[in-house]
């Protein structure tokens, strides 16, 4: 049984002026899966601040770069069950990640700059960086509603 | 994202519409340092009742214009938080360096 089915996939160029565009269409989709509106807006600001990092770090402000954004629904195992989640994978080509800043920072420290990340990690049930054949993937997962287990569980 | 300014008696209030993101925070970023690094203006106040989106470049030029308004002596307000915002700053876990205001009447009150 295939447990991973398409819903969206985008190719988008290191334009910070599509990300409206990007918020547009991502806010319907997780609209249509079923997210609540907090979770719609936290779908939405994890997946532009994760664009965001391509555009300012992988390819440094240059513009016309490729960046490609799939959109699945997937099962990922929990307690012997699958349950459904949105799976997000962003590739580009730029840059390689720096392992030592995926860490973030500390938020005590105000300052701009660096909140990216955070804001990644915390909208998220899952977030994997890797680089393979020259490119950056980065896979986010929100479980779906109603899949998650209850909270302390 | 639309921004506007009200030069009232000591104090500018300036009113944001629109999405606040990569590609729009620049234009908060600018107005907001001259307004306290240039014209060094007592109190700087931002109406974000308007804001539908803001992300983390945002949220930096809002801590930036508080470290600037620190730096000369003014306060920064912020009010009109809508969800949306508030969110993002409670995710951020800076909404307590800012000092937030229901509306406009509390934010310029003497």
């Amino acid at each position: 049984m295939d447990r991973r089915s398409l819903l969206l996939r985008m190719e988008l160029r290191s334009n910070p002026e599509t990300l409206c565009v990007v918020r547009g269409a991502l806010g319907q989709l997780a609209e249509r899966l079923g997210f609540s509106e907090s979770e719609c807006r936290a779908v939405v600001l994890g997946v532009d601040e994760a664009l965001t990092n391509i555009i300012r770090h992988a390819y440094a402000g240059q513009p016309e770069q490729p960046i490609e954004v799939w959109f699945h629904r997937i099962q990922v195992p929990s307690r012997g069950a699958g349950i459904e989640a949105l799976e997000i994978i962003l590739l580009d080509q730029g840059k390689k990640l720096d392992e030592a800043k995926l860490s973030g920072r500390a938020l005590e420290d105000v300052r701009p700059g660096g909140l990216g990340l955070h804001f990644i990690r915390e909208t998220m049930d899952e977030v994997e960086f890797s680089h393979t054949d020259g490119r950056n993937q980065l896979r986010l997962v929100k479980i779906l509603p109603a899949q998650k287990p209850p909270a302390g569980s | 994202m639309q921004i506007s300014a009200r030069h009232l008696d000591k104090m500018t209030v300036f009113d944001i519409s629109g999405d606040i993101d990569l590609s729009t925070s620049p234009e908060l970023r600018k107005p907001l340092l001259h307004e306290l690094r240039e014209l060094r203006t007592p109190r700087v106040i931002l109406n974000l009742r308007a804001v539908r989106y803001i992300d983390s470049s945002g949220v930096a030029s809002l801590v930036e214009g508080l470290k600037a308004s620190r730096d000369v002596g003014s306060r920064f307000i912020l009010f009109g938080l809508n969800t949306t915002v508030r969110e993002v700053l409670q995710l951020s876990k800076l909404v307590r360096i800012f000092e937030i205001c229901e509306n406009e009447e509390q934010a310029v009150a003497p």
